[in-house]
């Protein structure tokens, strides 16, 4: 971690990683919502995850600067929320919900389709880099359960035969 | 896309105020349509007529009960919003971020009916003399938000909202806040912090949201479908609103009440408060074929089992709370008899000790600890004493006993799944006392 207490006018983090002109502006827009310059850090960090898919350390402290708060500040949000990812994902993420209605419509036959078909488990990502599976709280979707996303789609109910036909449509 | 199981022909605007308005296709209603049935015409009202205390009297007098699943009058708490001489404005903050298992019906409003959110909010912010508003979205529900936005923008354009609202000579605005994730997000002080930019660990009460929440200032929290209830309440007033339950139930109003788990016709219906959940189950089909129904949560997995025998009960806070169990959320959702109530109670202590903020130790280490035990019983290997250790967890995790109200919240399925299905937690115990598993976890390895 490096010391944010420089100039906040320098979008450069000292190991490099530079905030794009498109996510500052952003950033900046975002920050303008709230009273306080810290309630735009978990916006900020989605707009950095939109653009490279993942939050690398570097981009905490790039974030810290733009907004002018502490580098902690960031990264304390940053390792809490479960939709902020701290290391590289796959071009597409699949989010299985893995809560009560959902498990009552089978979802660990899902869930263990999925591993076996993907060959990974959960938190973990295919080798080509395709897809990174994660279990997600309750989607909101119990009429449709077994549920899931894949990036910003959602899908139900979902069986283990319509997995690759399912799949085939995220490249 | 969530999709209301009611005819147009069925949801009227005398009986029907939080769906009358949908489309029957599931496409959302904006402004202009919105407009044409009887839309604003509330807010309208209020800026002729009310004042900040007799909208809050109407509100208290129609007993409109938090929809969230804490049932906590809606008028009381507004009752209770600093406001006054040298008090700051405040925040109105709409907890969008429905996460609660089984929970799936601000999702609905969200997506096809906005502007009956946006509606509620100014009338929400006029009552506690806010100047800004917050609609707190959980991150995942990505067609809402593209549908609140542009419900947003729509009513600053034509005037609802921003400077001067609709000629009043007041401000008040909202912005739309998309959230990251972690149901702790939903307890209403953590989604405080989470506004702010923090973790969502919840707060210590007192000072209460109405006196310093966001910011420092008096902030107001409320769920969606309690928002969307207010202009009704506004422009129909508190005694046509307690008609609307039909007698079935003390509670004011309608429910967005739902069925979810194994039956044919799973979904959601806008019906009188205190409805049963017998007739609730005769829309859902009933259950699927070759299956009965075992056990039910009455709403979201924070609630406690009840039985079929419970069925006839009218889904209100009161009767619901008298049978051990909450409303909670009022989305019923159904277990049938091939299913494991140990298995259920695993996956639904699995959820809670995931999602558990860490503050408060009995809800950081009692959860993955009940995990542990549940895990045992559901592979056959418990030890005599689980339950009992189990059941004394429940008290542990009980209310008073932690800042908010997340560990109780998983307590009472265990402790209820535990007291209706004991002989299922019996068969799981295999072996004598003393073992590992039943240790607590050591420090650090959570």
């Amino acid at each position: 971690m490096t010391n944010a207490s420089t100039s906040t006018d320098t979008p450069i983090a000292t190991d490099g990683f530079v905030l794009h002109d498109e996510d500052r502006a952003a950033i900046a827009h975002e920050r303008e919502h709230y009273p306080q310059p810290q309630a735009a850090s978990i916006e900020a960090l989605k707009i950095v995850q939109k653009r490279h898919g993942w939050v690398p350390d570097a981009a905490i402290d790039a974030i810290a600067r733009e907004l002018g708060v502490a580098p902690a500040s960031v990264e304390e949000v940053a390792t809490f929320y479960s939709l902020i990812f701290r290391q590289p994902v796959g071009r597409h993420v699949i989010l299985l919900c893995d809560s009560s209605s959902c498990f009552l419509t089978d979802y660990e036959a899902l869930r263990d389709a999925f591993f076996a078909h993907l060959g990974i488990g959960f938190g973990q990502t295919t080798p080509d880099d395709r897809f990174t599976l994660l279990p997600v709280c309750c989607l909101g979707a119990c009429d449709r359960g077994p549920a899931l996303m894949i990036g910003e789609d959602t899908y139900g109910p979902v069986t283990p035969e319509e997995i690759p036909t399912l799949l085939e449509a995220y490249a | 896309m969530s999709r209301i199981l009611q005819d147009r022909d069925e949801r009227r605007p005398e009986t029907h105020p939080l769906t009358f308005r949908l489309n029957d296709d599931g496409t959302p209603v904006m402004l202009d349509a919105y407009r044409e049935q009887q839309g604003y015409a509330s807010v309208e009202r209020a800026f002729r007529d009310l004042t900040s205390k007799t909208l809050i009297d109407e509100l208290k007098t129609a007993n409109l009960r938090g929809r969230g699943g804490g049932g906590f009058s809606a008028g009381l708490k507004w009752s209770l919003t600093m406001q006054g001489e040298g008090i700051p404005r405040g925040y109105i903050v709409c907890n969008a971020d429905e996460m609660e298992p089984g929970t799936f019906k601000d999702r609905l409003l969200l997506e096809q009916q906005p502007h009956l959110l946006i509606e509620g909010m100014i009338l929400a912010g006029f009552a506690n003399n806010a100047y800004q508003g917050y609609i707190f979205m959980r991150g995942e529900y990505v067609d809402a938000a593209r549908t609140v936005q542009r419900a947003l923008d729509e009513a600053r354009a034509a005037g609802w909202l921003g400077r001067d609202v609709a000629g009043s000579g007041w401000d008040f605005d909202i912005v739309l806040h998309t959230g990251a994730g972690r149901y702790i997000c939903g307890e209403e002080t953590a989604l405080i912090n989470s506004l702010e930019g923090k973790r969502a660990n919840p707060r210590a009460k007192p000072p209460f949201p109405g006196q310093s929440g966001a910011w420092g200032k008096p902030t107001v929290v409320n769920n969606v479908e309690t928002l969307c209830n207010v202009p009704s309440v506004v422009l129909h007033g508190a005694d046509w609103y307690q008609g609307l339950s039909q007698g079935k139930s003390g509670d004011g109003g309608t429910k967005l009440y739902g069925v979810s788990g194994k039956v044919k016709r799973p979904g959601l219906w806008e019906l009188p408060m205190g409805t049963t959940a017998s007739e609730l189950m005769e829309r859902a089909g009933g259950m699927r074929d070759g299956l009965t129904l075992k056990t039910w949560l009455p709403g979201g997995g924070s609630t406690g089992f009840l039985l079929p025998e419970h069925l006839e009960l009218a889904l209100d806070f009161d009767t619901i709370g008298k049978a051990g169990s909450r409303l909670g959320t009022g989305l019923i959702a159904v277990v049938a008899d091939d299913q494991s109530v140990v298995s259920l109670a695993r996956n639904l202590e699995e959820f809670f000790s995931r999602e558990s903020c860490g503050w408060c130790t009995p809800c950081r280490d009692g959860l993955p600890w009940s995990v542990k035990l549940l895990q045992a019983l559901e592979a056959g290997e418990g030890e005599r004493g689980d339950i009992e250790l189990l059941e004394s967890l429940a008290v542990d995790l009980g209310p008073g006993r932690t800042f908010c109200a997340h560990a109780p919240g998983a307590a009472m399925p265990l402790a209820s799944a535990i007291h209706y299905f004991r002989d299922e937690f019996e068969r799981g115990v295999t072996r004598g006392q003393g073992a590992a598993h039943a240790d607590p976890i050591p420090v650090g390895s959570v």
